[in-house]
């Protein structure tokens, strides 16, 4: 508008209501977004048309670990070569051994009439980016709605559990790690066998074990595992080791901050595991007496 | 609203007016599409958390320059592209563009006047208000301050906004002899 005529009569709404107008527009958006979870279908959308240009932001992050790996000498790919040769071994031997637990265990588990273990499935992801949004501890990987990916399901890798599918897009879904401040993981000291759950608390490298008692069973070091009673993640999976405990008797409760197992702030490969929704959405048989609580779906 | 007591004039000249080509929608455009991918880009570690907001600048120098060719309609929709993004509060970008963009059309006809030092400032300002917005949505919806690095985007691309001045203009400077083509 620099080069025609300026517009001395018409020069649409004033400055003010404009602002108003966008501002109460927002505003709509917030509450209707934080209180209610609307504007799912609206977030999609957007979020298709987005991903051309996410995929392409995240193109030089990648190159650039692609030229990392050119530039790996032979001698440091043949010992590595070696020790995956020697951990393959290892693999086999322990996963025949495995196998032949499993079907014992499936054998005694008929015998004694106990329900058969959830059938697991894995998806293989990469992580493409983690979030800006420095309020929050997320990752989006490669994997969506197309792969079979739903929201509430757990992400692990390599050494433990990384976190929960929090929402699904087509092609890609975000993962909230279990750092984030709102993500709560059922976990079962392994020495002990005492229960509890770990929160985080919003910042790298750190979890806190809350609402355990002083005088609890735990140390330095020990190692948590989920123990799989939300049936989301399976039983056994390492998800933290305790970090530090502080005793206090004037508090009911002791102060204990574990640090995270997996990679949690690493970019890499992890593992969605899926389960069967039939044996999630209703634990407990009609025709078996119990407490008929609905569950609520994460 | 007068703001001359916050931002006495220091001896610096404002940048010298140059002519230069009229400036495409399509130009734009690109710029702020540029903008977006600039914001979007994986980058590792800390890097991600003090990454400046691209098209806050972006949007700042279109509203400072050339007034009245970027609305509130622009920058509300790339709000929302970077909340989908971001995945943070469905309208937090929006609305803190939003306030971005009415602080820099109230301030744009001072801003100009100004040198790039007190321009600088300026930009800082209106940079950290947004961020301000968007962390008083955040912490009325149950989020902590995630830290001291929260501020140093907007400091950060306040210091680059001499550079973005200089960039987003060069396709825009006339060839120096109008005979080659």
């Amino acid at each position: 508008m620099e080069y025609s005529p300026p517009p001395f009569f018409k020069r649409g709404p004033s400055l003010l209501t404009r602002f108003t107008f966008f501002t109460v527009l927002s505003v709509v958006l917030l509450v209707s977004d934080a209180r209610f979870s609307y504007l799912q279908v609206l977030r999609q959308a957007i979020a298709t048309v987005v991903y051309p240009l996410q995929r392409l932001a995240s193109l030089p992050s990648g190159l650039a670990a692609r030229v990392g790996d050119f530039f790996v000498t032979q001698s440091q790919l043949q010992r590595e070569n070696e020790q995956l040769r020697r951990q393959e071994l290892l693999h086999t031997a322990q996963l025949q051994i495995q196998k032949a637990l499993e079907s014992e265990n499936q054998h005694l588990r008929q015998l004694l009439a106990m329900r058969d273990r959830v059938p697991r499935d894995f998806i293989g992801a990469e992580i493409l980016y983690s979030h800006r949004d420095p309020f929050t501890r997320r990752v989006v990987v490669d994997k969506g709605l197309q792969d079979g990916v739903r929201a509430g399901l757990a992400v692990i890798d390599d050494n433990g559990v990384v976190g929960q599918v929090t929402r699904v897009f087509p092609w890609a879904s975000e993962v909230t790690l279990v750092t984030d401040k709102e993500q709560a993981v059922p976990i079962q000291a392994v020495r002990s066998g005492l229960r509890g759950v770990t929160f985080g608390i919003g910042y790298d490298g750190t979890l806190e074990l809350r609402f355990m008692p002083v005088n609890a069973d735990l140390q330095n070091g020990d190692l948590l595992v989920t123990s799989g009673i939300d049936g989301t993640y399976p039983a056994g999976l390492p998800v933290a080791v305790v970090s530090n405990i502080e005793r206090n008797a004037a508090y009911a409760f002791a102060r204990i901050t574990c640090t995270p197992a997996a990679g949690v702030s690493s970019f890499g490969q992890v593992l969605i595991v899926s389960t069967s929704d039939k044996v999630r959405e209703n634990p407990v048989p009609d025709d078996e007496p119990g407490p008929k609580s609905k569950r609520v779906k994460k | 609203m007068n703001l001359n007591w916050l931002l006495p004039p220091i001896g610096t000249k404002a940048p010298p007016q140059e002519i230069l080509l009229p400036v495409k929608t399509r130009y734009i455009a690109v710029t702020l599409l540029m903008a977006l991918v600039l914001d979007l880009l994986a980058l590792p570690g800390v890097l991600q958390q003090i990454r400046p907001d691209f098209i806050a600048l972006t949007l700042i120098y279109w509203v400072v320059y050339h007034p009245r060719r970027v609305g509130f309609l622009p920058a509300w929709t790339l709000g929302l592209i970077m909340d989908v993004a971001d995945s943070s509060l469905f309208g937090q970008h929006a609305l803190a563009y939003a306030v971005l963009m009415y602080l820099a059309i109230l301030l744009y006809r001072r801003i100009v006047m100004f040198g790039m030092r007190q321009q600088i400032i300026h930009v800082l300002a209106i940079l950290i208000a947004s961020q301000f917005i968007m962390l008083g949505v955040r912490m009325m919806a149950g989020a902590d301050f995630p830290g001291p690095l929260y501020f140093v985007p907007s400091l950060l691309g306040a210091a680059l906004w001499p550079l973005l001045f200089n960039v987003i203009r060069i396709p825009l400077r006339p060839r120096a002899d109008p005979d080659v083509v």
